[in-house]
């Protein structure tokens, strides 16, 4: 018997905070905002431990119902809680992170008026993303799903007094949008062919032999869902909101559109790979989106100045790399990823949010340089983040994305997407260690200790400082704690851990071709051990290649990269300029959506129907009213006279219903 | 025995008179009396009938009709002894402050 783990207490937790600092919040004292976020965000981490530590008396999976939701004839959902290794995981990275970022946030955002409302926001975040990640169901994790968009969206847009922020969040709401749409559907599919969303009944009745449900039927929720994962997860083509989600502040983009809501969809499809093992050509498309994603945001990166959004692009970039993993059916490896890359790239958000407080809100790379001996905590942290996400052994990266690069190569459908993986490997290792040299290395190049302090960025909370200066210790220690997790995190054997998850699936997926042979396949076959140990040493060259040439290029001979660019002409800017996608979608979807929306439903259909209908209505009772206001004369006899005209027309009807 | 057809005669003028009375006086004291002079012209012809058939309930339903009569009476002439106070005049033609 499993002991009561009270996992509904997990999100409910974050939820009190919320509620607190967002009712009484700008009551209380900046001390207290932050001790009421920290307690419940830390006391949510705390419970989270203590599912982990009582891990060996459990039995997973372990579900705990509680209230009845929607109950419709046979159709039922209610507030469940489920737990198995993949949520625990998931558990474990977004208390701990999210719990440090929490903590990094105190320094981050004191100087700001509205701190109580920034915590209060992520406090909410950290609600709907537990309930995503510990749902039984899948209309429960849906509720996760919205929420966790509703708070980036009000994140990204906490500055809203500025356009470009508001513009921002209201991109990635409308964008998510989209996907979101796609994962409804996915829902109505499940509704209608299963009748049920609980997790168990519906892989259940997928793995069942005797399942009378087509394969068509599989791979058009399979790909509907990974319709919603594109949106959350920020794929091609519903990517284009993340980059411009940077505009929030730097914590909300290391805690949420980096470390953990974007990788929702990738759990969505590991917690549905029953699924998706059943259908082949859905997971054929995860792959491609997640290959195509992954070197496609990498040669973005290359060309961006401004380190967030290098940074983001590169977000984008690793989680192609996630759902490659997924598509080649190595979700084991996939979420190993998701759970280093939460700890190097929060570490390098949190970084590079630690850069931008030294230089006073200034995110230009070309800005910098030299910055490694003053501010010598973030320098050997971002250094850990950066050799960690370019895969360098020991460091976390190298584990999760070898283990991805030896699946592709061993179990994917086709050797593109592994050299592909390769690539972007390479592309990966070359702009972090760009981003590392042009930041620290070299000759300073801003203005600011020169006296001029006008250099405000976008980023713009106002502290009081002048001068590059070291970050507080409140947001050293998180940047240590991650750098540490950074380092050694690649031990975890997650995958592992992992396993019996996707091993069950496996198991009775029974004969279905390459997807089933990939998860039952032992790595450890000593035909394909030297093979493995091949492609190691190939990653491991191609990031070492991909940082010796950042170093050439940023370090050694810097007036190249201007030449390089100079001689490609073209091709320089359409990288520079993001392959021109935004402007390609307002084009050819924006505009002509704006367009329709004005000449039809606007004009057309609201003001030429809707407005019509309702205004002519009106006016036609009120001109009747005025006709018949002359019978209201005041007159008494005319009055008696209409009762009794009215009295003779009904005795001559009755009379001549009598005569009939 | 008088036949049944004079007494609905009867009632039919004395119905007649009423509203007559009602539609063309201007008092408000005569309108009130043409009133009572239709509902006793109702009257008669129930108890006519009720005489002809040989049953009660005609007659019963004249003594409602009484009592309806003494209710609206009471009220009627409340209203009139209002109405004379506040406009000093009998004449409907003048009471006319509700139309539009």
């Amino acid at each position: 018997m499993n002991p009561n783990l009270y996992l509904w207490l997990i999100p409910l937790l974050p939820l009190t905070g919320a509620a607190i600092n967002g009712f009484f919040g700008r009551r209380l004292s900046k001390q207290g905002v932050s001790a009421v976020a920290l307690i419940f965000s830390g006391a949510a981490f705390a419970m989270a431990l203590r599912v982990l530590l009582s891990l060996s008396s459990l039995s997973l999976p372990y579900v705990e119902t509680g209230v009845s939701w929607i109950r419709s004839g046979s159709f039922h959902v209610s507030f469940a809680y489920y737990l198995d290794q993949l949520s625990l995981v998931m558990l474990m990275v977004v208390t701990g992170v999210g719990f440090l970022i929490h903590i990094y946030s105190v320094g981050y955002m004191w100087e700001d008026e509205g701190l109580w409302r920034f915590f209060s926001y992520l406090n909410l975040f950290m609600f709907f993303m537990l309930t995503l990640i510990l749902a039984n169901n899948y209309l429960v994790m849906f509720i996760g799903w919205e929420g966790v968009g509703l708070a980036s969206y009000l994140l990204i847009g906490f500055y809203f007094l500025k356009d470009s922020a508001a513009a921002a969040g209201k991109k990635a709401f409308i964008t998510n949008r989209i996907g979101d749409f796609g994962f409804l559907i996915a829902l109505f599919l499940m509704i209608q062919h299963f009748g049920s969303l609980d997790y168990q009944k519906v892989f259940a009745s997928v793995s069942d032999p005797a399942s009378t449900v087509a394969t068509s039927v599989l791979t058009a929720i399979g790909i509907f869902l990974m319709v919603g994962a594109c949106g959350k997860s920020a794929q091609i083509p519903l990517y284009v909101w993340l980059p411009d989600a940077m505009e929030g502040p730097t914590p909300v983009s290391a805690l949420i559109h980096a470390a953990t809501m974007v990788t929702a969809g990738v759990y969505m499809v590991a917690r549905s790979h029953a699924i998706f093992d059943k259908a082949p050509t859905a997971l054929l498309v995860v792959a491609i989106i997640g290959t195509l994603t992954a070197i496609f945001a990498a040669t973005i990166g290359i060309a961006q100045t401004d380190i967030k959004k290098v940074l983001a692009y590169s977000t984008v970039s690793q989680l192609g790399y996630m759902f490659m993993a997924c598509g080649v059916a190595a979700y084991s490896a996939g979420v190993f990823h998701l759970m280093t890359h939460a700890f190097f790239k929060g570490l390098l958000f949190l970084g590079s949010g630690s850069v931008i407080h030294a230089l006073s809100g200034e995110q230009d790379m070309r800005q910098m340089g030299g910055l490694r001996k003053k501010i010598p905590w973030t320098f050997w942290t971002m250094t850990a983040g950066t050799v960690a996400i370019a895969g360098i052994p020991p460091f976390a990266g190298f584990w999760s994305k070898d283990e991805i690069l030896w699946r592709a190569y061993s179990q994917g459908p086709n050797k593109i997407i592994w050299a592909l993986g390769l690539l972007t490997a390479f592309i990966t290792s070359f702009y972090m260690f760009r981003l590392w040299f042009m930041t620290f290395f070299g000759e300073y190049r801003g203005k600011l200790e020169s006296g001029d302090h006008s250099a405000h960025g976008h980023d713009d909370h106002g502290h009081g400082h002048s001068g590059i200066h070291e970050s507080p210790m409140v947001m050293l220690v998180p940047l240590m704690i991650l750098a540490l997790l950074s380092i050694g995190g690649g031990f975890i054997k997650a995958p592992k851990f992992l396993e019996p998850v996707f091993q069950t699936s496996a198991a009775v997926s029974g004969p279905e071709g390459h997807v089933l042979a990939t998860q039952s396949a032992a790595p450890e076959e000593s035909g394909d051990k030297s093979t493995e140990n091949t492609l190691m040493f190939v990653s491991v060259a191609v990031a070492l290649l991909g940082a010796a040439l950042a170093w050439l290029l940023y370090l050694k001979s810097p007036h190249l990269p201007g030449q390089i660019a100079e001689s490609l002409g073209g091709l320089y800017r359409t990288v520079s300029n993001k392959y021109y996608v935004d402007e390609i979608y307002n084009w050819f979807l924006i505009a002509p959506l704006i367009a329709m929306s004005r000449k039809w439903l606007w004009k057309g259909v609201d003001q030429g129907l809707i407005d019509t209908v309702i205004n002519d209505s009106a006016h036609g009772t009120s001109d009747l009213g005025g006709a018949l206001k002359h019978m209201q004369s005041g007159n008494l006899r005319s009055y008696a006279a209409w009762l009794t005209i009215g009295a003779a027309a009904v005795v001559a009807y009755m009379v001549w219903l009598g005569a009939h | 025995m008088v036949p049944l057809s004079y007494y609905l005669v009867l009632s039919a003028f004395l119905f007649a008179c009423g509203v007559a009375g009602f539609l063309l006086k201007r008092n408000i004291i005569t309108i009130f009396m043409s009133i009572e002079l239709m509902l006793n012209g109702v009257n008669l012809s129930f108890v006519a009938f009720a005489a002809q058939w040989g049953k009660l309930s005609g007659q019963i339903f004249v003594f409602f009709v009484m009592v309806v009569a003494a209710a609206e009476a009471a009220v009627g002439l409340a209203i009139i002894i209002a109405v004379y106070r506040t406009r000093e005049t009998l004449n409907v033609d003048r009471v006319n402050l509700l139309k539009l």
